[in-house]
């Protein structure tokens, strides 16, 4: 069942179209991951999904995006509830300067104000079990977040979306900044976190997108060239384009 | 744009062709051998073996050496996959052509129970099978290798032929000709096997240019 629907989705940077006409659809419970070139319009793809383009000054959208049918492009779209329900794991793992227990509690907080400390206690615990790090961190949650490793980090970052109970993950090149290992377990946590969320992954690697991913989206100046089972586009790709990109004959 | 990968495909492929080469060169030899009743060329057969034998080796090892370094995708990855099926296919094809040698051998020094008719002509269209199997894998050219698989079912019907001719029209009157008569059922089964292997050389051609599985399913064809 699709959980977000694009259609005839347009987005321009001033006069500089980003998006032409992307028609997708993501797939609840399902990882679907975008690649593309530097600059083919994947992360605005991801970012418009939950209107953080929106901070960006002189950008425009026409079409839709429907989340469970709403359209969050309209004028009456609830961003907060929005977000809260389309969460965003960044490249760079960007952790509150707080303690890890503060990094976990701070969207329930946000989202429902004063909250008994045992309830408290019992969300973080849930969050940081969801990405396997209740065990390496249950004895100093009161340490800084800043001093985790980098990967730590991100797994702390993904429990702070999923403590505010999302739907929907967005993520814009986790594991960049991370060693095949700390890579590999990310991608393990991602295939964990599919069974509750809808994931959408945007990568520069096409070997992880074609570890991890059920669907792929190949862009390429700003269009969504070719959609499909990931199985489908890494073997047989109907796109000449996708097949030239994903052989590494781009260019 | 030229990739360094281009380089070591190519190679991949000229080994290919050889191992294709060998396999032809195999059938032709031991189906000749078979005319002539030649017991010396259907030995070189079967010594001339172990070149086949090492080149799969030698193909197996670049085609995963090519796959753990590059990880190959679509049209790199089918033409890979496809190179290592191909390999599996040709060594066995030579290796029937090993095998019809060595019914050769059985009885090339006793006289023949009937004149050959059926069994050469089942041997050219093997030939003619593989030799366009091949062709159509140099080439690239998913048409011609469709045009490989629907050739089968005359081999098929033509390996009937001669098993039903030489059990009923020869065995089941005289079973003293069994020892000469049963070489020739094997030879049949043997050309036909090899048919076999070319149709599925040409199913994996068509995977490889088109993307599309016809192994199964000939309604695709």
């Amino acid at each position: 069942m699709a959980k977000i629907v694009t259609q005839d989705l347009k987005l321009w940077y001033g006069n500089f179209q980003a998006l032409k006409s992307v028609n997708a659809s993501f797939e609840a419970q399902m990882i679907t991951a975008i690649i593309g070139p530097s600059g083919c319009g994947k992360s605005t793809l991801l970012r418009v999904l939950n209107r953080m383009n929106d901070l960006t000054e002189g950008v425009r959208t026409e079409g839709q995006v429907l989340v469970d049918g709403n359209n969050i492009l309209g004028d009456g779209a609830d961003l907060v509830t929005l977000r809260k329900k389309v969460g965003m794991v960044f490249q760079r793992p960007n952790p509150f300067p707080l303690s890890i227990y503060e990094n976990i509690a701070f969207g329930e907080r946000i989202h429902t104000g004063r909250v008994k400390r045992d309830v408290m206690d019992e969300i973080v615990e849930r969050g940081l079990k969801s990405v396997l790090l209740w065990d390496e961190l249950k004895d100093k949650l009161k340490s800084s977040a800043m001093s985790l490793s980098l990967e730590q980090k991100q797994r702390l970052c993904i429990a702070r979306l999923i403590a505010v109970k999302p739907d929907v993950l967005l993520m814009d090149e986790p594991c960049s900044t991370l060693d095949p290992q700390a890579t590999a377990r990310i991608e393990e946590l991602m295939y964990e976190l599919k069974r509750d969320y809808t994931i959408i992954i945007v990568t520069h690697s096409m070997q992880q997108a074609a570890r991890i991913s059920d669907d792929t989206g190949f862009m390429l100046l700003g269009e969504l060239v070719e959609f499909g089972k990931t199985k489908d586009i890494f073997t047989a790709p109907k796109d000449k384009r996708t097949e030239d990109y994903i052989t590494g004959r781009y260019g | 744009m030229e990739r360094h990968f281009d380089e070591e495909l190519r190679d991949l492929h000229q080994d290919i062709i050889k191992m294709g080469t060998f396999a032809e060169e195999a059938i032709a030899r031991s189906v000749e051998a078979l005319r002539a009743q030649d017991k010396v060329l259907a030995q070189s057969v079967i010594d001339q073996d172990v070149r086949v034998d090492d080149l799969e080796i030698i193909i197996d090892e670049k085609c995963l050496d090519l796959i753990a370094r590059h990880q190959p995708m679509a049209r790199d990855l089918r033409f890979i996959a496809t190179g290592m099926r191909l390999n599996a296919e040709l060594e066995r094809i030579a290796d029937l052509a090993v095998d019809i040698s060595e019914r050769v051998l059985d009885i090339a020094d006793k006289p023949l129970i009937k004149p050959l008719v059926d069994i050469p002509r089942l041997s050219v269209i093997a030939q003619k099978m593989v030799k366009t199997a091949i062709d159509s894998f140099i080439n690239r050219d998913g048409e011609l290798a469709k045009g490989v698989i629907l050739m089968d079912s005359e081999a098929d019907t033509l390996k009937r032929n001669i098993e039903h001719e030489v059990v009923h029209g020869y065995i089941v009157k005289d079973g003293s000709v069994a020892p000469r008569a049963v070489p020739l059922i094997l030879i049949s089964r043997h050309l036909e096997r090899i048919c076999d292997h070319a149709t599925n050389i040409a199913e994996d051609v068509v995977y490889m240019v088109k993307g599309e599985v016809v192994k199964h399913h000939p309604e695709r064809l």
